[in-house]
């Protein structure tokens, strides 16, 4: 059952993925990261990180998705022009990304052993809201509050960078 | 009981000091107060503190030196430089010739030179050179005296070049520190030798070890060491070779000339000899050198004297005959008449210049004799006087110079009755070229172009009282005084006494003959020996020749070699080379910036595989 | 199919590398703007995942905590580069990436 609910997940995941990236229009980029992000939220509930998963959808397939959407809306972005890559990324990007893809792939394979295995489930998978919260407000709480002021100055940020120039 | 004896240099340090800074915005009285003053001040503490330490009193004062000690100056390991100054006879007589002839020249120079410009510098610059030439005298180690010896050059230097503007002075300032430079390097070199060979640079010190050195037959260490010191004696005190800097000197003020070209500068390196007297002793090569080079300076010199037609020169070329008289006397042993000739050669020598300013001022700056002439009519003190510096100079009996003189020919007697009978023929040319100019100038017809007058009062004074001492002042039984301090001598013989002042009166008559009575006769001798006339006339061409084999080659290498081939190409090259190859270099990295985001991205990838290769492959190994 | 099967781990990993990979070639060959973010957005996620599948390994529940700052600053970095592209489009008048070069050479 885990095995076919991964499968059907991350090969969406994927197609998604692929489609943000071959898509000309913006919109319909946007919408195969909410696809990517959803599946995504599958998978971490498959890890036994449910409040990870629902973080995910609130977040960022519920928020951060949903800016995009607006700031695509607001420039009325329309489809791409096709104009010719430049020479670097035409003649280095596919052989880098094959390069990368296929190094990252044999280093995993190195180095975990082919035994170990997720179970849906697994009793001992910390990952429950109590689980996070203990370790966030005890032993991570000084990041805790950090990000706070970060999100405060991000705040900030946008609405200076994004206001109309003063006469 | 502390005699406070650095007031007698820090005082015209003072003087210095306020007139450099302060001179520009004060008025001419205040410039003259503080320059008179400041040395009249020095001059009355080194009176007080000879009378203090008993000098003029009777018995035996000063039979071991007085040595006052500062502060330690530099300390490293076996080298200790302490600043001492010390008073001992030999220079409680340096200290009253520096302090009294400079008092009267300072009193002198400020009548001459009021109507020149810069007044407050050229005062300025006399008080410093007293400074150093105080520290020179009072120096009780090898290095203070090196300061002083070096300070009066830099002042001499100074006043020389005063008329910045021309050429001549410049040239002439320049040359005088150049060619007393090769002379320090001598002394500087002498000075290494000291401290290997004695460990300490202190007089007490180093001579107390040298007196328990045997006399060295050959060419030893302190033989090298005493030529080593001949050759920056030479260079201060204008003695063949480094004699050259002396007659364009004369470019510059005539006070300076008298001050520091004839009175006191250039008897340091007499002082400087007499004071080493112990190394000398003991190296008698040296001493033959010291002598042969003082009487060759000194008749070498004097013969150049007949010729010349510019006062001033005839009394450069003058002294440096005279000085050649003064190593004569050292080299020969008779240390005490060599400084007793400084004495008296400070009196008639200023006496001398000074005249000459007198003259000069009173013509409105003619300086050649044959637009002189009839001079006495208008300015009698000045004729008078130098009559008797002229009568001093040139051993007339009676007289200071007679003394002095007499004392060194008969110790050269002593030692090779063939020098005792060079410096009299050089005594003979002495007295005729010193009355030659003395005839030219104030006898006949005036044959210039300008009103003559004489001169002020505070111009006449000095000169009149050096007159006094031009004539008396060889009663001032230097020898004597100095005795303890230096070895016997031969003591004189009344026929050479009488030979030599007869030398000189046969001088003076050839003088009369040729400028007074007969007129002619030079005349008839420089055209019948017209190639001889023309050397001598040509400083035997000395100038020309040093040009030709050291200056010019010098100039021409370091112009091409020095300057072009390593400077300019070399140094240069490098350094703007590297700038250039860091541009170039710039140059083709800067194509990396290309403002493609996604160029950046290929090398992201691109440097995060290399990362992981490193980190992965070898990691899993 | 077994309930109890598992998934072997390093599947998990791989996929995590396949979407980074995606992500890179997004931003190697899209010329807007806002889909160049976007793939950066993705190559955070797929970090995310490893995250997790990490955490999970370890029995530990400190890589999901790690995976919730990456969100926050995902979210704030999202929300300021928006108002970035938003300035450089009022300036530029465009959203093509290679056309905002004026740090060339």
């Amino acid at each position: 059952m885990d095995l076919v609910l991964f499968l059907v997940f991350a090969i969406i995941a994927v197609v998604c993925g692929v489609n943000l990236v071959v898509q000309t229009h913006p919109i319909s980029s946007a919408l195969s990261l909410v696809g990517v992000m959803g599946s995504l939220a599958v998978l971490y509930l498959l890890l036994g990180a449910p409040f990870i998963a629902a973080a995910q959808v609130i977040v960022y397939a519920g928020a951060v998705m949903v800016l995009f959407v607006f700031v695509i809306m607001l420039l009325n972005a329309g489809s791409e022009p096709v104009t010719p890559l430049r020479r670097m990324v035409k003649i280095l990007g596919v052989p880098l990304l094959v390069i990368f893809l296929g190094l990252v792939a044999f280093i995993i394979q190195a180095v975990l052993p082919n035994s170990e295995t997720v179970h849906f489930g697994d009793p001992a998978a910390k990952g429950s809201p109590y689980d996070i919260g203990h370790v966030l407000f005890t032993q991570y709480l000084l990041p805790f509050e950090v990000t706070s002021v970060l999100i405060l100055i991000a705040i900030l940020g946008a609405i200076v960078l994004a206001r109309k120039e003063l006469e | 009981m502390d005699q406070l004896l650095w007031l007698i240099p820090i005082v015209p340090l003072l003087g210095f000091l306020v007139n450099g800074i302060f001179g520009r915005r004060l008025s001419m009285p205040v410039i003259k107060t503080v320059a008179i003053g400041s040395v009249a001040l020095s001059f009355l503490w080194v009176v007080k503190t000879l009378f203090a330490l008993g000098v003029f009193g009777a018995g035996s004062p000063l039979s071991a030196p007085y040595v006052e000690h500062y502060y330690t100056w530099m300390q490293s390991g076996a080298l200790n430089i302490g600043v001492d100054f010390a008073v001992d006879r030999l220079s409680a007589v340096m200290l009253m010739i520096v302090t009294g002839v400079g008092l009267l020249i300072h009193i002198y120079a400020t009548s001459y030179m009021e109507h020149e410009g810069g007044y407050y510098r050229f005062f300025a610059y006399l008080n410093l050179f007293m400074f150093f030439m105080l520290v020179l005298v009072l120096a009780e180690n090898f290095v203070l005296l090196f300061v002083g010896w070096e300070g009066v050059g830099l002042c001499s230097y100074l006043l020389i070049s005063f008329y910045f503007l021309e050429k001549w002075p410049t040239d002439s300032g320049n040359k005088a520190f150049i060619v007393n430079r090769i002379g320090d390097f001598g002394f500087s070199l002498a000075m290494f030798m000291i401290f290997r060979q004695f460990g300490s640079f202190d007089f007490q010190k180093v001579f107390t070890a040298a007196n328990g050195m045997p006399v060295e037959a050959a060419y030893g260490t302190l033989t090298v060491i005493c030529l080593l010191l001949l050759l920056g004696a030479t260079g201060k005190s204008a003695q063949i070779p480094l004699y050259v800097w002396l007659p364009d000197a004369m470019a510059g003020p005539t006070p300076v000339s008298a001050l520091i070209h004839a009175a006191t500068m250039v008897t340091a390196g007499v002082y400087m000899v007499a004071r080493s007297h112990v190394l000398f002793l003991h190296a008698p090569i040296a001493m033959d050198w010291v002598a042969g080079i003082g009487l060759a300076t000194a008749f070498f010199a004097a013969t150049i004297g007949m010729t010349q037609f510019d006062i001033k020169k005839v009394y450069a070329y003058s002294t440096i005959s005279q000085l050649g008289y003064m190593f004569l006397g050292c080299g020969v042993g008779a240390f005490s008449a060599g400084i007793f000739h400084v004495m008296t050669h400070a009196f008639f020598k200023a006496l001398l210049f000074l005249g000459a300013g007198a003259v000069i001022h009173g013509i409105h700056g003619e300086q050649d004799m044959r637009n002189m002439g009839g001079l006495r009519k208008f300015m009698p003190i000045a004729c008078w006087t130098l009559f008797a510096a002229s009568l001093a100079i040139s051993g007339v009996p009676g007289t200071s110079g007679f003394f002095s003189k007499d004392e060194i020919l008969s110790a050269a007697y002593g030692r090779a009755p063939w020098m005792y009978w060079v410096g009299v023929i050089t005594a003979g040319m002495t007295a005729f070229y010193v009355f030659r100019a003395w005839i030219m100038t104030f006898f006949g017809e005036y044959r210039g172009h300008a009103h003559p007058h004489e001169s002020p009062l505070l111009m006449t004074i000095p000169l009149t009282i050096l007159a006094v001492l031009s004539l008396l002042g060889g009663f001032i039984n230097v020898p004597l005084w100095l005795k303890p301090l230096f070895p016997e001598v031969a003591t004189q013989t009344e026929t050479l006494v009488w030979i030599s002042s007869a030398a000189g009166l046969i001088g003076i008559a050839l003088a009369f003959l040729c400028y007074m009575w007969r007129p002619g006769i030079p005349d008839t001798i420089t055209q019948s020996a017209r190639w001889l006339y023309n050397l001598v006339y040509n400083k035997y061409f000395v100038d020309e020749a040093y040009n030709a084999t050291v200056v010019e080659p010098l100039v021409e290498g370091s112009r091409t070699v020095l300057w072009r081939g390593m400077d300019a190409a070399v140094i240069d090259g490098a350094v703007n080379g590297l700038g250039t190859r860091s541009r170039g270099i710039g140059n083709v990295l800067r194509l990396a910036q290309s403002g493609y985001i996604r160029s950046y991205a290929v090398w992201v990838v691109f440097g995060s595989i290399v990362l992981l290769f490193i980190v992965g492959l070898a990691g899993a190994r | 199919m077994p309930t109890s099967g598992g998934v072997p781990m390093d599947w998990y990993l791989i996929l995590s590398a396949v979407l980074f990979s995606l992500g890179i070639a997004g931003f190697f060959f899209r010329r807007n703007i806002i889909t160049v973010f976007m793939s950066i957005e993705l190559m955070l996620n797929a970090v995310n995942l490893s995250f997790v599948t990490f955490s999970y390994r370890m029995k530990q529940v400190d890589g999901q905590i790690f995976t919730f700052f990456v969100m926050v600053v995902a979210a704030a970095e999202a929300a300021v580069g928006l108002a970035i592209i938003l300035t450089v489009y009022k300036n530029r008048k465009t959203l093509q990436i290679d056309e905002v070069s004026s740090m060339k050479n």
